[in-house]
């Protein structure tokens, strides 16, 4: 008959060495308050880290506090920092530029992450290679993406400019991808599209190698259509995939801020401003708190409420 | 159509969860549109209202029965 395991000695040992004390305590508690005890610092964590600062930054909302002004104290202003926020033609104006940004990126990443997917999946040879290849620049800081970029967007030495001039026969100096009013919000869809089309690849690969290889068989026995087989079988599968990825994408880009601001910083003028450079240099350009704090709520509650859309969409497209 | 209005209707009246998460989503989609279109600055004004009403509303009817 084998001995006890490692495992047990370990466990004999920690019980042995327990002080008389604790465990009088711990038979004392049942299985539930034993389990509450083992969560009860997660919990602690997760209410000390997200749920407290969204209370007091809905508390700081109500209020005209300024957090470069310490000594003065804050006064309760009701609901006029929504008031202000939700008339003022800026803010309107850096939500239109965050949703001009949010849905290129999103339609532009979709379409060539899936495209991408659907190629690498065919395993030609050397598809380990190109999906390293094309997965870099996913992994490098969105500092150094914005920095570099900015090299390439430059007019005179810039690659990009030279690459649409050998493409276009436009003079490469001609325009300016970030100096240019009408230019700039494209540019930093680009440079978005650049870095996270291959996180969506990842995502649309996963999916369509889920697909088991049976049900094109049977397809092709119905003398179905590589067309039909596209449109009824890999895209309704992949779709709970491309909707996760879209999920991830759009919460993402409507947060977006160290790449534009590293890009561009909302320049020129405010057209690539969005909501979330604009809430920064409220809160700590202008130090209005009280103000940006309900600018946060209200950006919190857009992402909160699509999230909750989106979340149930996906669980109907999960369910077919 | 009208058989589904009237199932939509009913659904609203006995508090079930699909209508009524319907009209909250319904209430969000407008309220995001109605914050990012470039048209009216009135709609702008009212999205946020129209917004947390989908987002409460979504939060409380997810509670109902199926």
């Amino acid at each position: 008959m084998a001995g006890p395991s490692v495992a047990d000695r370990i466990a004999d040992r920690a019980a042995a060495a327990t002080p008389m004390t604790v465990v009088r305590t711990v038979r004392g508690l049942t299985d539930r308050a034993i389990a509450w005890i083992f969560v009860a610092p997660t919990i602690f964590l997760l209410l000390a880290i997200n749920i407290f600062p969204l209370i007091w930054t809905i508390n700081l909302s109500f209020t005209n506090y300024r957090a470069n002004r310490l000594t003065r104290p804050a006064e309760y202003i009701g609901l006029r920092n929504y008031e202000r926020l939700l008339t003022d033609p800026d803010i309107w104006h850096n939500m239109q530029v965050t949703a001009h940004f949010v849905l290129w990126t999103l339609f532009f990443q979709v379409v060539i992450g899936f495209a991408l997917a659907w190629l690498i999946n065919r395993q030609f040879k050397g598809h380990g290679f190109w999906t390293t290849i094309i997965v870099l620049p996913m992994m490098l800081s969105p500092a150094v993406v914005g920095n570099f970029w900015t090299f390439l967007y430059q007019p005179q030495i810039g690659l990009f400019n030279y690459v649409i001039s050998f493409f276009t026969g436009v003079d490469p100096s001609s325009f300016d991808m970030i100096g240019s009013v009408a230019l700039a919000p494209w540019s930093i869809v680009i440079v978005d599209t650049w870095m996270w089309t291959p996180f969506v690849m990842l995502i649309c690969l996963a999916g369509l190698r889920s697909i088991p290889e049976s049900i094109y068989e049977a397809a092709e026995i119905d003398r179905a259509s590589p067309w039909r087989q596209f449109w009824t079988i890999t895209v309704p599968m992949v779709l709970p995939f491309l909707m996760l990825a879209v999920l991830f994408r759009g919460i993402e880009n409507f947060k977006m801020f160290d790449l534009v601001v590293e890009l561009t910083s909302g320049g020129p003028g405010s057209v690539t401003e969005l909501a979330s450079i604009n809430l920064k240099r409220e809160a700590f350009e202008k130090w209005r708190t009280g103000y940006a704090s309900a600018y946060a709520i209200i950006l919190f509650v857009t992402v909160f409420g699509l999230a909750n859309i989106y979340v149930k969409a996906l669980n109907k497209v999960k369910e077919r | 159509m009208t058989r589904y209005l009237t199932d939509f209707l009913r659904g609203l009246l006995r508090c079930r969860r699909g209508p009524w998460e319907m009209l909250a989503t319904i209430f969000i989609a407008v309220g995001v549109v109605m914050l990012m279109q470039p048209l009216a600055i009135v709609l702008f004004s009212y999205s946020f209202v129209t917004l947390l009403i989908g987002v409460v509303m979504f939060l409380i009817v997810s509670h109902f029965p199926e």
